[in-house]
Formats: structure tokens, sequence, C-alpha cells
């Protein structure tokens, strides 16, 4: 293969990861931007919604299609309520002081990944892809179904962008933001609103997973990179900012997409987190953000 | 904190040495060798205290401290062929440098930044050791070879693979780092850094220079947390990546919290009572995350600070 089709693959490569870390890295981007918790266990959040797509596809049998649609419907309801207990009992007690809460989710993440160890097993499973569709290009046939994981990612991002900034959910939701104790003073159910947006991020990072299972496999530590990741698309496109989110996954994934291809993983891995703490250093508020309050 | 004299701090700390000095004659075979282990441990987590504790500095990079001295020892000995002590000051030197650089970069954030600052620092550190495998042996780890682990004086050696050598120096090291703690914490730099912790715009304005002396906090952090690791390679004879990886540098973080933050002597507790744990319950379960977990949230909902914090708040305000 020339130079140009190699070039072209490993930009699509790197644009299925950068539509699964886009969705992956807002629903942190959310929590923290919104209720000021460092959530560790995010990644965990992402193998359960991973583990139990496995399960549900299984459960269901039939058709591919239909056991993927099912697994994509129900995971990140589970997942969601999932988190939603976990926000109630641990992270509402701890009135989210963000030091506590960072060490309650480490907590988070050990009891979720040893209960995965424990009832799923240290074996990475595979799940079918709903469809195996192959788009011919002029040079080489590529997965349809990885294509149709950037479109379903691109949807669901800019419905998430048109909730924050069209409805009544979004306004409550960046009131409690901005600033949490005038929104309670005007009668704004924080405590609520903090439940919510805690299981929507999980929710999120359970689709990404979802999507992403069909191409990468489940398995019980699949959840640290993209903590990870996220955590450096979260930094570079500055706090809560969609935007910057979404350019962010799009240049980690491609750069990590064309790195690898063309360089070792391990060094190009080097290269990106060394960056990226230069870019926390030198400029906290990140690329998009505003300075900080 | 009311003010304690300076006997009574002294005599319990040395109370706890020879606590420990006795019990070596005492113990089973097997708790033996997990008290050395403990202790060597404990000195990891009394260097993290350091900067958790007394500064209230989050880091969730410490296992690259601890990988320094760990690396820097075994590799000295394997590759180069140094002698102990050389190999030990060469673990030590590298954690002062390493800490001393990632200090003067990531002390320029704060709160939350600092601590996904050091630790993006130390995956670095973590992917380095991988990457350079030829080396540092990758996931595989080294062993440092029995020879090579024989401190000789003139015509005495010690053979540092030798159980009651092993837990002697452990116990040394310890009472070292233990005393040169507590001798910190009560001097006048150990309270601008409580000061600090407390309110850092308040001390700036005392006219506190409080960059140097957190960045002095890290150096001295990261050098005891280097020393533990060197004596980790020198002692136990094994050098791995897992102990650079992300979870070693958030076990630091429970030992001082479960044993209380701020408090000389909480890292050993801490230590000690994890371990107890996770050796009775892996009896019984293979399952330790998940007590790992769960420890972690029962401590923060309910015991937020941890066993020895919690005493002196009740009874023995004096304790250091």
């Amino acid at each position: 293969m020339h130079f140009g089709p190699h070039l072209l693959l490993a930009a699509l490569e790197g644009l299925v990861t950068s539509a699964v870390l886009a969705l992956t890295a807002l629903g942190l981007s959310l929590v923290f931007g919104v209720m000021r918790v460092v959530n560790v266990a995010h990644g965990e959040f992402f193998m359960l919604g991973a583990v139990l797509a496995w399960a549900i596809t299984t459960a269901i049998g039939g058709h591919p299609a239909l056991g993927f649609l099912a697994a994509l419907v129900i995971a990140p309801l589970i997942v969601g309520a999932i988190a939603l207990v976990a926000e109630r009992l641990v992270l509402r007690r701890l009135n989210y002081n963000p030091e506590a809460t960072i060490v309650a989710t480490i907590g988070m993440l050990y009891i979720i990944q040893q209960l995965a160890l424990t009832f799923y097993g240290p074996e990475a499973r595979p799940v079918e892809p709903p469809f195996s569709y192959r788009i011919l290009l002029p040079w080489f046939g590529y997965s349809g179904y990885k294509l149709s994981v950037i479109a379903t990612s691109a949807l669901l991002l800019i419905a998430t962008w048109l909730v924050l900034t069209r409805t009544r959910i979004g306004l409550v939701m960046r009131s409690t933001q901005y600033d949490s104790e005038t929104a309670q003073a005007f009668g704004i159910p924080v405590g609520r609103v903090y439940a919510g947006v805690f299981a929507l991020g999980a929710m999120l990072a359970a689709i990404a997973a979802v999507l992403i299972v069909p191409i990468s496999q489940a398995h019980y530590l699949m959840g640290q990179d993209p903590l990870l990741l996220s955590f450096i698309v979260v930094i570079i496109g500055g706090l809560g900012s969609l935007r910057g989110t979404v350019v962010a996954a799009v240049l980690i994934g491609m750069s990590d997409g064309i790195i690898s291809m063309f360089f070792s993983p391990t060094l190009a891995k080097i290269i990106a987190t060394l960056l990226v703490a230069m870019v926390l250093v030198f400029r906290p508020q990140g690329l998009f953000g505003t300075a900080s309050r | 904190m009311s003010e304690a004299s300076p006997a009574k701090a002294y005599g319990l700390h040395l109370g706890v040495i020879a606590l420990l000095f006795v019990l070596s004659f005492l113990l089973p075979e097997y708790y033996h060798g997990l008290l050395a282990r403990i202790m060597v441990l404990a000195v990891f987590a009394t260097g993290y205290n350091m900067l958790f504790g007394y500064v209230g500095l989050l880091s969730l990079g410490h296992a690259m401290f601890f990988a320094a001295g760990l690396y820097g020892a075994g590799l000295a000995v394997i590759h180069l062929g140094w002698n102990v002590p050389a190999a030990f000051a060469a673990g030590i030197a590298c954690g002062a440098v390493l800490s001393l650089a990632i200090g003067l970069l990531a002390l320029r954030t704060t709160g939350v930044a600092f601590m996904i600052v050091t630790m993006m620092f130390a995956q670095v550190s973590y992917l380095i050791i991988l990457y350079f495998a030829t080396w540092t042996g990758g996931d595989q780890g080294m062993v440092v070879p029995q020879p090579a682990r024989i401190l000789t004086f003139g015509a005495t050696s010690l053979d540092l693979t030798n159980p009651t050598v092993r837990y002697m120096t452990a116990l040394a090291l310890f009472s070292i780092v233990l005393l040169v703690t507590l001798a910190i914490v009560r001097s006048r730099y150990g309270r601008v850094l409580v000061a600090i912790r407390e309110n850092e715009e308040r001390t700036k304005m005392l006219g506190y220079d409080t960059f140097s002396n957190k960045l002095a906090a890290v150096v001295v952090s990261g050098t005891i947390c280097a020393a533990s690791g060197a004596a980790y390679a020198l002692l136990f004879g094994y050098v791995g990546s897992s102990f650079a990886s992300v979870q070693y540098s958030i076990l630091p973080l429970l030992w001082v919290l479960l044993g209380g933050a701020a408090t000389t002597l909480g890292p050993l507790i801490g230590t000690l009572f994890m371990y107890y744990v996770i050796d009775v319950s892996s009896g019984y379960t293979s399952a330790y995350l998940l007590i790992v977990g769960v420890a972690l949230i029962l401590l923060v909902l309910f015991f937020p600070k941890g066993i020895l914090g919690s005493i002196r708040q009740r009874w023995l305000e004096w304790l250091p």
C-alpha cells in the first residue's frame, strides 16, 4: 500500500478512536464541570458498559443486531442506575469535597473492577457487530460498522449539545455549574441535578463502550486507558467546554492513530502524555477553557 | 494541636522503635518477613505523608519516586555492578533529582490539576520503563542476584538476604526516616508547611515563600520514597514495573488515610493494618481489591482522619 492510502486508513482508525473518546470524555467533563468531582471510576463505568453489552447480547441471541440494539439501550440504563446509587450513597455524603470524592471514586474503581473479575472473569470476550457490511474504497475495503460508530457518536454529541444549550434541563445544569449556591437559592434542586449529571456521565461512558465492544472485545481491565485518555481530552479541551472536548478528542484520537501506525505505540503514548502534562502545567485552563474561577 | 514536650514525643517514637526491635526475636518466621516488608513500605507511606498530610498536596504520582529509587539502585547493581551502599545512594539521588524536576513543574498547578499532572508524569515514567525493556526487563522486571546483595565492611560482611539482617536493615531505615520526619514536623519549617496546608494565601502574606517551601517538601517526600524503593530493591531483590503503576501511587494514599494523615506514626499503622487485613482476608477470598475499595470508601465516609488522627482528636492531643 502507498503512503496516501496508508494515511487514510490510519486517519479512519483514528476517527473511530476519537468518536468513542469524545463520548467518554464528555461524560467525565460534565461531571467534572458541573459537580467539580474528579470521577476516577469513570473508566470502570466504561468497562461495565462493555461487559454488560456482552452479557445482554449473549442472553438474547438471535440476529446480532437485535442483541446489540438491546445492549445499546439496556447497558447504559443499568450503568446509570449504578452510578445513581453510588452518588446517593457516597458522593452526596461527602458533600462533594474534591479530595474526599477522589479517594471515594478510587474505592469505587477497585470495587467495580473486582466484581467484574469475580463475576465476569479475566478473559476478553467478543461481541458480534450488528451488521458486517464492508464499504469498498478504491484502495481497501473498510468496515461499515466502524463508520457507523463515527456517525452515531456525532449524532449523540449533537444531541447533547442541543440539550445543553436549547432546553430547560440544559439551562438548569449550566446554572448549577456556574454558581450552585445561587441556583439553589432560585429553587433549583441542586442535589438532584448532581445525581442526574453523575448518572448521565456514566451513561455516556457506557454508550461509548457498547459502541466499541464489537471492535475491541470486553475485558475487565479495559477501563484504564480510556480513563487516562479522557482526562487528557478534558484537560486539553478545557473544563466543561463541549467544543473543546470534541476538538481535543479528534486531536488525540487522530494523532494516536497516525503516530502509532508509523511509530511504536508506547513511544506515541509517552510523547502524548508528556505533551499534555506540559499543557496542564503551563496552561492550566486548557486550550479552550476560560480562566478558572 | 496543643504543644507536646519533646521528651514525650521522642519517647513515644523511640518506644515504637524498641518494640519493633524486640518483635524481631518474638515473631514466627512468616510474620518476621512480612513485618520487614511492611517497614520498608511504611517508609514509602511516611514519604507520601510528608507531602499529603503536612502540606495537603494530593499526589497520584508517588510510585514514580518509589520506582526511581527501585530502578536507580537495581540498575546500578545489575548493569554497572555497583556495591550495595553505592547503589542505595544512586537510588536516593535519582529520587532527589526527579522530585526536584517534577516539583518545579507540577507545583505550578494546584488542587485537582496537581493530582492529574503528577499522575501523568508517573504514567510517563511507567511507560518509559516499559519502553526500555532491554535494560529494565519491561513488565517482567528483574531479579537482583543474591551475591550482589552482600554488604562488606572490611572483614565483616552482611548478607542482606539473611532474614535477621534484612529485618534489622529495614528497621534501621524506618527508624532513621521516622526520627527525621518527627524532627522536620516539629521544626519551624514543619510549622510553615502546616500553615501552607491550612491557608496558603495567608502564609504568603506573612512573608513566607510558599513555592520554595512546597518545593522542598516535594524533594524531601520524593527522596524518602526513593529511599524506600532503593531499600526494597536491595533487600527483596526484585525490581519490577508494577511498582511504577498508578495502583502503586494509590496504595500509600490508602495507608496514610487509614493510619491518619499528618501523624508521624500513622503511615506505619496504616501499612501494618492494611497488610494484615489483606493477609487475613486472602485466606477467605482472593478478592482483595474489593476490600481495598470498600476500606477506602468507608474510611473517607466515616473516619476521614484515620486511626491515629481520630485517637489524637479524642484522647491524645499531644501526638505529633
